[in-house]
């Protein structure tokens, strides 16, 4: 078991920072914390990416001309997935932080429930 | 034939750079360039379907220099272009109904920036219909939530400002999940093309090797989906998000932006992890006991709420149960079903949508039932429209919605275990659920008036032809747009034949 865990290190590292990300983004009432969440949880998912395409002793598949031996380079698969990621992730919190602008100008709070909760109070008001 | 090839890839790469134009174009220019772009879509797409409905093969289109298994691939069937087809439509028709609120809502100056939004969510919706790559659905699965949260937040206001912030946050979640399902099926099979994938994942299968990780994946790909199409209980985003935005935001994302993300699991299911492995697997019971709590809760809450637009949102998430009813039987026949109530939902509940905005419009732009007395007499268009959809949900012949309980009926009752019994019994109850509220809301509309001055705009236009015709001076694209969506839901109800074989045929070459 012990030595699962070691011969499989990134992976598991990954996975947990994964749960740590997904719950913060999840369960965190603060905006900011679930921005940074959700970067922890993309970032989680790079590192797994990446652990699955490195080969020991391996490197960059940068190729040159004639034949060449494939178990001295890394899989660039992973690497392409984890670039186009990081470009879809970056652009994601983008949004998410200029939303974030728009609703602490709103609302005042950058608590989450609190702003449910104001919602609701005007709610209440406009039909009475 | 040949250039028909071309179609696919033609349709995610137009609207991309019509929506790039759009960035420099006016409000009027970019309106005129979107509904162009739609239209010369919409015949490509309909001339595809017709090429295969005449014989022609399925075929993949090679994206790039290189094949597979490396490269990225598009594929069409019959089951693609008629989806293709049917989101081009709904499409154009709540883009022409909601036009007026747009106007309104989103101020001049920036209707070229919803238009980019529009184009670039029909991309990626045309993507994920068409791809046959693993990571490029996720890309598009990203453009697709970012761009629906541009068409919420379009109408500046504290309630889309926080719906679009919580349906980010859930669709965060959900793709995070999806993605960590794509590396995990990355490293179980080394491929992300979808043929090559069911090719390895039934080998892996039949070695035994790797169980444990395959059926986490599965369930991944499950929940990260659920949770963007809204499956109960991950649906508590949908009512905010659909209920606040403009009429033809709000038409599109419950008929379309949700449907994408179905017909998106239904490809991974059955063409990606394979119908060999799906059929029968516990993660199906799940989503059908899922779905069957959706039919009924979502009712149920629809039930009590006294909001024209929060009502209608329940009531997709009633029929995104029905949908995923029909997926968790795990038949083919029960697929059929699924995706039968696929297009008959995104038809009437976009109608719905469009014609709520217009009853909202005749009661000074409030969409709380009191203020709703009556308004049916005041928008007779809108008041047809929600007699058609009321008789198309609860199911009477001649309306879609009778097409989709009949097939979704015969599917269940093809199942012949607790199956059946659970989902006969979970669509009668539906049925009765949704026959109250929408009857309640038909006996609303079109019962006395709130007020006495409403009492007598009424009054003055009591002659339906001077109704009409101040309709037609003022926004003739409104009763076409109704119009049209109430002759879609007849023709559907009607010639089901069509529909159920188009779907039927696509199924049998989907593997």
């Amino acid at each position: 078991m012990n030595n699962y865990i070691v011969t499989n290190l990134p992976e598991v590292a990954a996975i947990i920072l994964f749960g740590i990300g997904f719950s913060n983004l999840l369960l965190a009432r603060n905006l900011i914390k679930k921005i940074i969440g959700l970067n922890i949880m993309d970032t989680a998912i790079y590192l797994f990416l990446a652990a699955k395409g490195y080969v020991d002793n391996a490197v960059a598949p940068i190729v040159p001309p004639g034949a060449v031996d494939p178990d001295l380079y890394v899989n660039p698969v992973p690497s392409g997935l984890v670039l186009t990621g990081i470009v879809v992730s970056v652009s994601v919190t983008a949004v998410l932080l200029a939303l974030t602008v728009r609703l602490y100008e709103e609302f005042n709070t950058l608590d989450i429930d609190e702003i449910v909760h104001q919602l609701r109070v005007k709610d209440k008001e406009a039909i009475r | 034939m040949s250039l028909l090839y071309n179609v696919p890839a033609f349709s995610i790469l137009l609207p991309m750079l019509a929506g790039v134009i759009c960035l420099v174009l006016p409000a009027r220019a970019s309106r005129r360039l979107t509904n162009a772009v739609i239209i010369v879509l919409a015949l490509l797409s309909f001339l595809l379907l017709n090429s295969f409905l005449d014989g022609a093969p399925t075929f993949t289109y090679r994206m790039g220099h290189y094949g597979a298994p490396v490269g990225n691939e598009i594929r069409a069937g019959e089951l693609e272009s008629a989806m293709a087809m049917m989101f081009l439509v709904v499409m154009m028709l709540s883009l022409m109904g909601g036009r007026n609120h747009l106007r309104s809502d989103i101020g001049r100056s920036k209707v070229n920036l919803y238009y980019i939004s529009v184009l670039f969510l029909l991309s990626s919706m045309l993507a994920l219909t068409y791809t046959n790559d693993l990571f490029t659905a996720y890309v598009f699965v990203e453009i697709n939530t970012v761009t629906a949260c541009g068409i919420i937040i379009s109408k500046e206001d504290g309630y889309t400002l926080a719906a679009s912030m919580r349906y980010l946050i859930m669709s965060l979640l959900g793709s995070g999940l999806f993605l960590i399902g794509i590396c995990l099926v990355y490293g179980l099979t080394g491929h992300l093309l979808m043929p090559n994938i069911q090719e390895a994942v039934n080998q892996l299968v039949r070695n035994g090797h790797f169980q444990a990780p395959l059926q986490v994946t599965i369930a991944l790909f499950a929940v990260g989906l659920a949770l963007k199409s809204a499956l109960w209980p991950f649906h508590s985003w949908l009512p905010d998000a659909h209920s606040s935005a403009s009429a033809a935001s709000s038409a599109i994302l419950s008929g379309l932006v949700l449907k994408s993300f179905i017909f998106l699991m239904i490809k991974i299911f059955f063409r990606t992890v394979g119908p060999d492995v799906m059929t029968g697997h516990a993660i199906l019971n799940l989503l059908l006991v899922f779905g069957i709590l959706g039919m009924l809760l979502g009712s149920v809450n629809a039930l009590f709420e006294k909001d024209i637009k929060r009502m209608l949102a329940f009531s997709s998430v009633s029929q995104i149960g029905y949908i995923f009813c029909g997926i968790g039987l795990g038949t083919i026949a029960g697929v059929s079903a699924a995706l039968v109530q696929v297009v008959v939902h995104a038809v009437t509940k976009a109608m719905l949508f469009i014609a709520a905005g217009g009853l909202m419009d005749a009661s000074d732009g409030r969409k709380d039932f009191n203020a709703l007395q009556g308004s049916g007499k005041r928008d007779v268009v809108a008041g047809a429209a929600f007699v058609v959809g009321t008789m198309s949900m609860i199911g009477l012949p001649f309306f879609a919605g009778f097409i989709t309980k009949l097939t979704l009926v015969t599917a269940a009752a093809g199942a012949h275990d607790w199956r059946a019994y659970l989902s006969l019994t979970a669509i009668v109850l539906s049925t009765i659920l949704t026959a109250i509220y929408y009857i309640r809301i038909l006996s609303l509309i079109f019962g006395k008036n709130g007020s006495e001055e409403q009492d007598g705009e009424v009054r003055s236009r009591r002659f339906l032809s001077a109704h009409f015709r101040r309709h037609l001076s003022m926004d003739t694209e409104y009763i076409l747009a109704i119009l049209a969506f109430i002759g879609i839901n007849l023709w559907i109800g009607l010639r089901s034949d069509v529909l159920v074989d188009i779907i039927n045929v696509g199924l049998s070459s989907f593997q």
